[in-house]
């Protein structure tokens, strides 16, 4: 057992009794009993208690957000207040966790509108594959974070509530999309 | 002591003159454990780079009240086959000594429950009785993690007891009085008179050790959260976790007077133009208890073996050397240092 030494210290296993050694040594014990390491460490905490605090404080103050945020989905219409929404369903086709559920028909004037647009929240794994696929730039996934459901079912979104999340934030979105156009 | 209430016989207002005084020193004594949990969470969070609790209350300063409110309201859940009575026994165990140390601990020069003459061997008795609670926890919970954090406890109190008790023999030999109030009074005199410069590396011993004693961070393997999960108490819920947890932090605050009083003057003011007060222990014990959450911040677990090689090789006999070095030097011509 006498090769085994708590503190690493490979001059004091081998036997080296060279000055420079016992120079090593003394060094070493007069580090431990100063506790010369632990002041070290005392003194980087101690600096860190001064130092400025990198909390954001959540609901007052938010880190910064890219325009191309992949937050809450919204469905957007054209200024005249039509729907863009055409039902071509490449969204449902290409959703990899098949959170879109989409029912169509033809409406009065001849065109193709959807009578059902579910967003099941609670499955969607915000890729943005849907806003990406859409031919009218109708599915959008916003800024928008912080939503909740209080209840089973809350967070399957269907088109009226879409709609309306677009109606309010359509001002935040065209701003977004535009923003990020070349880039497409 | 006063009489006052003189109409009453003399036992019964006895009594009751001293159960008001343990009221008036056990009830700040609760709410600056709970305030000491809440700079524990802000002063850690702060060397970390963050803010801690400030949202309950100005700068989170509610934060404890609201803890302990949750803590009553929960339910303290026992394990089926763990021992009942013994179960809920061990946190009284743990806290009553924590307490009970308190009955001789001299805050001013009168301001003092029970001034008796072996103060110091009757607060060594009592902080080593707390060890028990943590044992029949560990036994009760019926749980290995509890156990083996037990087990663990109760071996490192009891090595780093006797590197404790010889540090104050070193202040023994100094003051010439097991009396905490005379400890004192042996410092007065200013700064320079202070036991912490003849005492020094018996001080930071001290300091060491209970940091050890109290089971705290760097030497807080009884409930070591990576291996054991949480030790002894890992069984307990609600209130019972609680009982704890104040004995914990009570236990820090007394180990922190402790050292204040015998090694940085107790109450006496660091200078003579200063009047000595009950605010100079104060400030003293607050900052000593900074170390405490200064070293939780800094020092990761020590390793169970180094544990008890830093105890039994390192601290015991430099405590020896120091105590045989002030002796000799009791009888050489430099004796008025070490007085």
């Amino acid at each position: 057992m006498d090769n085994f030494c708590w503190v690493y210290d490979a001059n004091a296993i081998s036997g080296d009794v060279s000055l420079k050694n016992m120079f090593n040594k003394i060094k070493h014990y007069l580090k431990s009993l100063t506790l010369y390491e632990l002041i070290i460490g005392l003194g980087l905490t101690g600096r860190y208690f001064f130092s400025k605090k990198i909390t954001i404080q959540y609901p007052e103050e938010r880190t910064p957000q890219s325009p191309r945020f992949r937050g809450l989905h919204a469905l957007r219409r054209y200024p005249n207040g039509e729907e863009r929404c055409i039902a071509c369903k490449l969204c449902e086709a290409v959703c990899p966790a098949m959170a879109i559920t989409i029912k169509s028909e033809m409406r009065e004037d001849n065109t193709r509108r959807t009578t059902q647009y579910d967003i099941d929240l609670t499955k969607c794994i915000f890729c943005g594959f849907c806003e990406e696929s859409c031919p009218v730039d109708s599915i959008v996934e916003t800024r928008i974070l912080d939503y909740h459901g209080e209840e089973r079912g809350d967070l399957i979104y269907t088109k009226e509530m879409l709609l309306k999340v677009g109606d309010k934030y359509e001002d935040q979105i065209a701003k977004d999309r535009k923003e990020e156009e070349s880039y497409r | 002591m006063d009489n006052i209430f003189p109409q009453l016989p003399e036992i019964i207002s006895t009594t009751l003159w001293t159960i008001l005084k343990i009221v008036a020193i056990v009830i700040p004594l609760m709410i600056s454990v709970a305030y000491l949990t809440y700079f524990e969470r802000r002063v850690i969070g702060f060397m970390q780079g963050r803010l801690g609790p400030n949202r309950v209350g100005y700068f989170g300063l509610l934060q404890p009240i609201a803890d302990a409110l949750k803590l009553m309201f929960k339910e303290i859940i026992h394990p089926t086959k763990s021992n009942n009575v013994l179960f809920l026994l061990a946190p009284i165990l743990t806290i009553a000594p924590a307490f009970a140390a308190w009955a001789v601990i001299p805050f001013d020069a009168e301001l003092v429950l029970s001034d008796i003459n072996a103060g110091l061997l009757y607060v060594l008795a009592m902080t080593s009785i707390a060890v028990y609670g943590v044992i029949i926890a560990g036994w009760a919970s019926n749980s290995k993690y509890a156990f083996l954090g037990s087990l663990r406890s109760a071996a490192q109190i009891v090595s780093y007891e006797i590197a404790m008790g010889f540090t104050l023999v070193g202040v023994l030999m100094c003051a010439n009085s097991l009396n905490l109030g005379e400890i004192v009074i042996g410092q007065s005199g200013g700064i320079s008179q202070w036991y912490i410069w003849p005492l020094f590396p018996l001080f930071i011993i001290y300091f060491i050790s209970a940091v050890a004693e109290t089971n705290r961070a760097p030497f807080d393997v009884a409930e070591g959260e990576s291996e054991i999960v949480a030790g002894f108490h890992v069984e307990y819920s609600g209130m019972a976790f609680a009982v704890f947890f104040l004995a914990e932090y009570a236990n820090m605050i007394l180990v922190s007077m402790l050292a204040a009083l015998m090694f940085l003057g107790g109450w006496l003011s660091p200078f003579d133009f200063f009047p000595d007060s009950i605010v100079w222990l104060l400030l003293k014990v607050a900052f000593l208890l900074f170390f405490f959450l200064w070293f939780r911040a800094t020092f990761p677990r020590y390793r169970y073996d180094q544990i008890m090689r830093l105890g039994w090789k390192i601290f015991i006999p430099i405590t020896i050397f120091w105590i045989i070095f002030v002796g000799f030097m009791m009888q050489t011509p430099y004796r008025e240092m070490f007085h």
